[in-house]
């Protein structure tokens, strides 16, 4: 019986957290795919870069995903920053405000806050909407204050609100004008993107992850001992 | 050589001793402190704390020296210990984890007493102190929560300041004390950070050591509840039942360590943020006072009470008598060396009763706190033919159920802790 109780109160926490962040599709994003991140890592100081900046990510940190000083310079830095500075944008923040309506938020832990999943769908949940001042929507962000910058990719979407089987309206996307990339190409953008993001969010995950296991191993090994140790102190205790 | 060696440190510790009680200290409180020899497996949260205490001084201090308490600066600065400080992100997590930890820890060490009646004479002092070690904490997490100027740090801060309002007449003044400003701002982060860095933890030190001195005085509780003082040996006057602290209790209690940091291990390199529970998502967005995010949870170790703050009606357009119900479920743990009346102190020898009352008072600290890290709709509303009920938030009504129960065990402990049927107690330990 206390067993029970005692098993019980551990499965609490487990299953609240079971009903979490399910409310998107998984994100198709693999932290140790390096080609991945810096193609991620590409797209976001091309296209993100301009107008969010990550105040505290340094470029030369983008050492981690396998690329060189001389090659984040060559293909990554364009306004003549150092390699050690962090990625700011020129943007004064007031008048972004006032064109797009608010300030676009830094994205440094950006994937910390919304989730892989969430940002997935958001970089393409983009669709066509005449009535908003940029004129563009999103199904995850609905009046979002950003354009879609990467339209030229993906090219327009428009959204279609249509009776589902059991008659109840649904809205799914369609894409109107097709963008330079196919449909299954822009996810995989979209997907190296993220991918990028959730890197940039937390740089140490890859270390800390590698360096999790060898302490487990050594404390692995620390029980076995004390435990030994214990027994053999506590024989002539009855 | 050896026998040199041997010489010159008994005649070293000869000098400290003529100085400062040194041997004897180690004496009063390791080698010649008898504990019970039957401690089980409840008895490893108490070193445990200790442990988790450490852990939060030292890593707390690595992370004073680059972290700045600055509404502009606060933020970004815990990224820089994140990202650019050698080993900040493992520090950080540590501390972070360790935070959650130590209340999981000290729940833990605090339900062994209502188990084995820790509690009771004649060592409600320890228990007092105890109290108030988890008041500390409390304050400890609090104030610490602010830090990271996240905004969940914002809004959980202003959530709590506001409760204050609360208060007759004298509440709006009462929170604008505390917060230094109109609003949560730059002051109040420095003077959080003050309390969270050395004014808490200077009280919270000092009532350990009065803690363990206490304990050490009338000696440890054990899981048969019996007195190892009353059976000692007549010519050595070491009690039949008990076992010299070290190093017996002390290689077992590294044991416990082991695998106590293991489980800490798992937290830290495999999931820091432990689902939204240990950092929650909210708190990776810069706080904002325009911005009220759509739903303000407490950390986990907060939420049993949070429900019972929200649980109660407000009276008169007042939040009041929720604040005083909440304030008064983490005191009414005072009161209980008084409120407990068994003549029996260990559950292995209480009766039906008292088991049943533990077992919903636990049922209802785990509902509650799970409710508390929901939106009240999160069971829906019941239907409208319900009698009573009609429309109400189901979340709302098993909480204030769950609130009432809570209230109840402490209540009526001195009645049904009378009437229970006790069955015998031993006169020595069992194994």
């Amino acid at each position: 019986m206390k067993k029970l109780l005692l098993i019980l109160s551990l499965l609490v926490p487990t299953l609240a957290m079971a009903g979490e962040g399910g409310n998107f599709p998984a994100a198709p994003i693999n932290m140790s795919d390096q080609a991945s991140l810096q193609r991620g890592a590409k797209i976001f100081v091309n296209y993100c870069l301009s107008c969010h900046s990550a105040s505290v990510m340094r470029y030369n940190r983008l050492k981690d995903i396998g690329l060189t000083d001389e090659q984040i310079k060559k293909n990554l830095m364009f306004a003549g920053e150092k390699v050690g500075d962090t990625m700011m944008v020129a943007m004064d923040k007031s008048e972004a405000k006032g064109w797009f309506g608010a300030t676009p938020p830094d994205l440094s832990v950006i994937a910390r806050a919304r989730g892989a999943d969430w940002l997935y769908a958001y970089m393409r949940g983009f669709y066509r909407d005449n009535t908003r001042p940029t004129g563009w929507n999103n199904t995850v962000f609905d009046k979002v204050g950003m354009p879609n910058v990467l339209y030229e990719l993906q090219g327009e979407q428009r959204l279609v609100t249509a009776p589902d089987e059991t008659g109840k309206p649904a809205s799914h996307l369609v894409l109107d004008k097709p963008g330079t990339l196919s449909p299954a190409e822009y996810d995989k953008a979209a997907a190296d993107l993220v991918n990028y993001l959730v890197y940039m969010g937390e740089p140490a995950r890859a270390v800390r992850t590698h360096m999790g296991g060898y302490v487990l191993i050594f404390l692995a090994f620390m029980f076995v001992l004390a435990l030994l140790l214990k027994k053999e102190f506590w024989k002539d205790i009855h | 050589m050896r026998e040199h060696v041997n010489k010159s440190l008994t005649s070293a510790v000869a000098w400290i001793d003529e100085r400062f009680p040194l041997t004897a200290n180690w004496k009063a409180h390791l080698s010649e402190y008898y504990a019970p020899k039957n401690f089980n497996f409840w008895y490893y949260f108490g070193s445990l704390a200790l442990l988790v205490l450490v852990i939060q001084i030292l890593t707390g201090i690595f992370l004073t020296m680059n972290y700045k308490p600055d509404a502009g600066m606060a933020f970004a600065s815990v990224e820089y210990i994140m990202r650019d400080v050698s080993w900040g992100w493992l520090i950080r997590y540590m501390h972070s984890t360790g935070a959650s930890m130590f209340f999981v820890v000290v729940y833990l060490h605090m339900f062994r007493g209502l188990l084995y009646g820790s509690h009771r004479n004649p060592r409600e002092l320890i228990w007092l102190f105890g109290v108030g070690i988890f008041l500390c904490l409390m304050g400890e997490a609090f104030f610490g929560y602010l830090l990271p100027w996240g905004q969940m740090s914002y809004w959980g801060a202003q959530v709590i300041i506001n409760l204050f309002n609360s208060i007759p007449f004298i509440g709006p003044d009462i929170s604008l004390w505390i917060r230094g400003d109109y609003t949560i701002a730059d002051a109040t982060l420095n003077r959080f950070f003050a309390f969270h860095v050395i004014a808490l933890p200077l009280v919270l030190l000092g009532l350990v050591v009065a803690h363990i001195i206490a304990l050490h005085e009338v000696g440890s509780n054990n899981p048969d509840g019996v007195e190892i003082k009353k059976h000692k040996d007549p010519k050595t006057h070491i009690p039949l039942d008990g076992i010299p602290f070290h190093p017996y209790y002390t290689v077992k209690d590294i044991v416990g360590v082991v695998v106590f940091l293991i489980v800490f291990s798992c937290v830290i390199f495999f999931a820091p943020e432990m689902g939204g529970y240990f950092l929650e998502a909210n708190n990776f967005i810069p706080a904002n006072p325009m911005v009220t995010p759509p739903h303000i949870a407490p950390v986990w170790y907060f939420t049993p009470y949070y429900s019972i703050l929200r649980a109660v009606p407000p009276l008169f357009n007042s939040q009041f008598p929720g604040v005083v119900a909440m304030g008064a479920s983490v005191l009414i743990f005072a009161a209980l060396p008084w409120l407990d009346r068994s003549p029996v102190k260990s559950i292995r020898y209480r009766g039906g009763l008292y088991k049943r009352w533990l077992t919903v008072f636990v049922v209802s600290f785990l509902v509650l706190g799970y409710l508390g890290t929901e939106p009240t709709t999160v069971w829906g509303t019941f239907d409208k033919h319900v009698i009573l009920l009609g429309g109400a938030d189901r979340a709302t009504v098993v909480a204030r159920f769950c609130t009432a129960a809570y209230f109840l065990f402490f209540i009526l402990m001195p009645w049904y802790t009378r009437i229970d049927k006790t069955k015998p107690v031993p006169e020595r330990v069992t194994s």
